[in-house]
């Protein structure tokens, strides 16, 4: 009946009777990792091509229409070019945090994938902290972008890597904000358990008036988080050339562009966690197929990354200290305004529930 | 203005502000030119832009000349106000080293147009705040827009 | 001892940073030398002549017909205005008196050329401030221009289709539907620019208040064009000095006062509407006749100087041509509006972060060609 339980108690067990536990462990985990490895690959490539059909639905162009049925083997192409391309660097770079960088972002990257929940079943690592980690974790993505800055030996990438530094410091304080208004209704950190409090409407619903807010401000700082246009100031190419990355090539340039895009990913995700019941169906009505979440939660996601997309194509870039201003001088106070107009209305249980 | 009253009100300030005497001419072009000696310069044109009949606060174009003999500057001068044009040219014979005086503090964009004349023909300017090469690298052989500038590889000559 | 002498004038939180000559920013090949306090530009230094061909020497050398084909490398941007140019400088110095066909043409040709500069100009500008489809709106509507150039002469950007006394060849026989069709066009579709761009509020709090240059100085540096106009500073050629058929046409100058990078950008976008409005008054009264004057096959111009200031997309082109009486010019000096635009950069973007002086110079619309000549 339940699909995808099935498969995974089936495997589960038929690994642990086949061998011992240690070992079925080890199995385990590293089959797991093998399955989130692939989901991240296929995700990066999948979201850049989305993003070039996107960029060219709104540029009044085709986009990739060559390689592949309607271009769909475009980034796979992509992929192998920059595999086979050469590594070059600059002389007086920091050897060693030159070449550790890339891997920074794209490790936190896979971390906080593994915490999200895709369906009932499909989740890695259902921590009680859950959501905490998944702050945590984003931040520690910035470290890689300062020391690739840092160490690249360039005065373009060492500006990017500092703004990349104040941006990202100051926008995860609205994005831990905003997540913490939701909070307050589900009383608790753990994702599914999040989820299972959302049976009874999405929280963006329960919530409403604070929670649309917090949503709003969500998405504004998400994408600040990911360093995405308007916000992209720490590759603003016009000004900086590529920013951070300017000295990066080939494969090691690939992970920066690939953590891009599972990072929108990644704040989509979160954002259809917390606010639109992640893998649970409109109302309900396909209760009774649970496997039916996987796509749930991929189209909810998919939306919010089209909406990320959308601020990407149309809007200009903000000015640093603008940036900076939108954040301490406006979603800041906002967002702790947010926060005990959600603690009122928690309180006096004004919450809308089915 | 016409052409005849600015050279009449230029013609006055001839002992006082300018010593030498000035040269007018209206022929073989469509404006009034003015030859001046490079003593001269700085001040007639001072008091070109600050005086409120003549009024030249437009300093449109400044090219560098190569006259053969001698070595020039023309300046072309428009007023924004009163909308008349005259051409202010200044001359030296001394082709090792010619000096004018800047008209930076008078019309900044002097300031660029004259490093592209020292760029081409060589000519230094007074009290210019950093007169250096523009368009050729510092090391650069010869002033290419004069007239005696010999290149044989890069150029072709009919 | 060497350190300090290195650094004497040079406080320690400033360090140097070479925009260029291969930067998105610089549209070309223009190098920026910018001293730097964290964000905040101190000081900058253009550094020129990357692709300095010295154009005014090899006029020198070549006959008046052939440095009209030079005057297209410059501003590519508005070559058929540059040509027009030396044309009409030329043609002032034989006293020739070309027909009233020709004056239309070249003023319909110069405005679309105008419209298409504007146009590449818009879609860069929002490039250059982080909006990225802006380029394509642009170029959708600039390519139809272009279509009409290529029909008309063969080329769609540099397009030596005036020669001194005429033009080249006369219109095709679509030229004036195509012209009817690409304005109905456009006014539909200049619309959607403010709608993208000129109305978003990220775009107007980094324009607004930014990059600001005053009248006085406008005039100081030889500002022209949309630099000078948005200053409040009435410098438009086609109005003061008009040529060609201009003087049968009435259209607005497009003033500004602010003087920041809003008020260059709003009279650009103004000046489309303008030159639509040009395009329209003279595209259904083309006289007939013909199309160009007989001139002596070897071109020599009297004894003399001779001065010719156009309106192009950027600004106030003067030709100056001093002649021996020779087939060649004796001196022919370009100035060139880019040139004396540039020589502001430095005064309007110290103060300001990066991004303001890469959305500051964007409004001045530099072509480095132009300015590197």
């Amino acid at each position: 009946m339940n699909l995808s339980l099935s498969i995974t108690k089936n495997i589960h067990n038929w690994l642990f009777s086949m061998m011992p536990e240690t070992a079925a462990s080890l199995v385990e985990m590293t089959t797991i990792a093998m399955v989130y490895l692939a989901v991240f690959a296929v995700t990066g490539l999948f979201l850049v091509l989305l993003e070039r059909k996107v960029a060219a639905w709104f540029q009044l162009r085709i986009g990739p229409n060559r390689v592949g049925y309607h271009g769909i083997l475009q980034t796979m192409a992509d992929a192998l070019k920059l595999v086979s391309k050469e590594l070059t660097g600059t002389v007086n770079a920091d050897k060693f945090l030159y070449n550790l960088a890339p891997y920074f972002v794209i490790i936190t990257a896979l971390m906080a994938l593994a915490v999200l929940p895709f369906s009932g079943e499909f989740q890695a690592f259902d921590i009680n902290i859950g959501i905490f980690f998944l702050i945590a974790i984003s931040s520690i993505g910035v470290i890689g972008i300062l020391l690739a800055g840092w160490s690249s030996n360039n005065k373009f990438a060492l500006i990017g890597a500092m703004r990349s530094g104040v941006q990202t410091i100051s926008y995860e304080l609205s994005v831990g904000l905003s997540l913490l208004t939701v909070i307050l209704i589900t009383g608790t950190l753990q994702l599914s358990e999040i989820v299972e409090v959302q049976r009874n409407g999405w929280l963006i619903v329960q919530g409403h008036i604070p929670a649309i807010f917090a949503f709003m401000i969500f998405m504004i700082s998400g994408t600040a988080e990911t360093n995405r246009a308007p916000f992209d100031l720490v590759e603003a190419e016009s000004e900086l050339g590529a920013g951070f990355h300017t000295e990066y090539s080939g494969m090691k340039f690939a992970y920066f562009f690939l953590a891009e895009f599972i990072n929108m990913f990644i704040i989509a995700s979160i954002g259809t966690t917390i606010f639109f019941g992640a893998w649970l169906s409109p109302f309900g009505i396909t209760e009774s197929l649970p496997w039916l979440g996987v796509f749930w939660f991929l189209g909810k996601t998919l939306v919010l990354v089209f909406l990320m997309m959308w601020f990407r194509w149309t809007f200009p870039r903000l000015r640093i200290d603008q940036l900076l201003t939108l954040e301490w001088k406006y979603l800041l106070p906002l967002n702790l305004m947010n926060l005990v107009l959600m603690a009122i209305i928690v309180w006096l249980n004004l919450t809308i529930q089915f | 203005m016409t052409n005849e009253a600015i050279q009449n009100l230029i013609s006055t300030w001839v002992p006082n502000t300018v010593t030498s005497e000035l040269e007018f001419t209206e022929e073989e072009s469509q404006f009034l030119n003015i030859s001046v000696q490079p003593a001269d310069l700085h001040g007639l044109m001072a008091q070109l832009k600050s005086n409120s009949e003549t009024n030249f606060d437009y300093l449109f174009c400044l090219s560098g000349v190569d006259w053969g003999k001698e070595l020039g500057v023309v300046y072309h001068l428009e007023s924004t106000t009163h909308r008349h044009i005259i051409v202010v040219k200044v001359k030296t014979e001394d082709r090792e080293t010619p000096v004018f005086d800047s008209v930076y503090d008078i019309w900044k964009t002097a300031e660029f147009h004259e490093c592209e004349v020292f760029d081409f023909f060589g000519i230094k300017f007074n009290n210019h705040p950093h007169l250096k090469r523009l368009f050729l690298t510092e090391d650069w052989d010869g002033f290419p827009l004069r007239k005696d500038y010999v290149d044989d590889i890069n150029m072709i000559v009919k | 001892m060497e350190a300090s002498t290195v650094n004497n004038n040079f406080k320690s939180e400033e360090y140097f940073i070479n925009m260029g000559p291969q930067h998105p920013a610089t549209h070309g090949v223009l190098r920026l030398l910018l001293t730097i306090d964290g964000e905040t530009i101190k000081k900058v230094e253009p550094d020129l002549g990357y692709i300095h061909r010295s154009i005014e020497k090899m006029c020198e050398r070549d006959s008046y017909q052939q440095i009209v084909h030079l005057t297209d490398r410059m501003d590519y941007l508005s070559s058929n205005i540059n040509n027009e140019a030396v044309c009409l400088a030329v043609e002032n110095a034989l006293q020739i008196e070309v027909p009233d066909r020709v004056k239309v043409i070249r003023t319909i040709i110069d405005e679309l050329t105008r419209i298409a500069s504007h146009n590449l100009w818009w879609g860069v500008m929002g490039m250059d401030v982080g909006a990225l489809t802006t380029y394509f709106y642009a170029f959708r509507d600039r390519e139809m221009i272009n279509d009409i150039f290529e029909e008309t002469c063969g080329a769609r950007l540099t397009m030596n289709y005036n020669i001194p006394g005429g033009l080249m060849f006369d219109i095709h026989p679509n030229f004036v539907k195509r012209v009817k069709e690409f304005i109905t066009h456009f006014k539909t579709k200049l619309p959607e620019y403010d709608t993208l761009l000129t109305n978003n509020v990220i775009f107007q709090k980094r324009m607004r208040g930014v990059g600001m240059l005053s009248k006085e100085d406008a005039i100081s540096f030889g500002a022209s064009g949309p630099v000078g106009r948005g200053s409040g500073y009435s410098c438009d050629v086609r109005k003061t000095h008009p040529y060609s058929a201009l003087d049968k046409v009435t259209f607005n100058e497009a003033l500004r006062t602010e003087g920041d990078s809003f008020a260059r950008y709003e009279v650009r976008i103004q000046e489309m509407w303008e030159s639509i409005s040009i395009v329209e008054q003279l595209i259904d009264n083309i006289p007939e006749g013909d199309y160009k004057v007989a001139t002596n096959a070897v071109i020599k111009l009297p004894k003399g100087e001779f001065y010719q200031k156009v309106e192009t997309a950027r600004g106030e082109l003067g030709v100056y041509i001093i002649s021996t009486g020779t087939k060649n010019p004796y001196r022919l000096k370009f100035r060139s509006p880019g040139f004396s635009n540039l020589s502001l950069l430095n005064h309007i973007a110290v103060g300001g972060k990066i991004g303001d002086l890469v959305a500051s110079m964007a409004t001045l619309d530099l072509v480095i060609p132009d300015i590197d000549r």
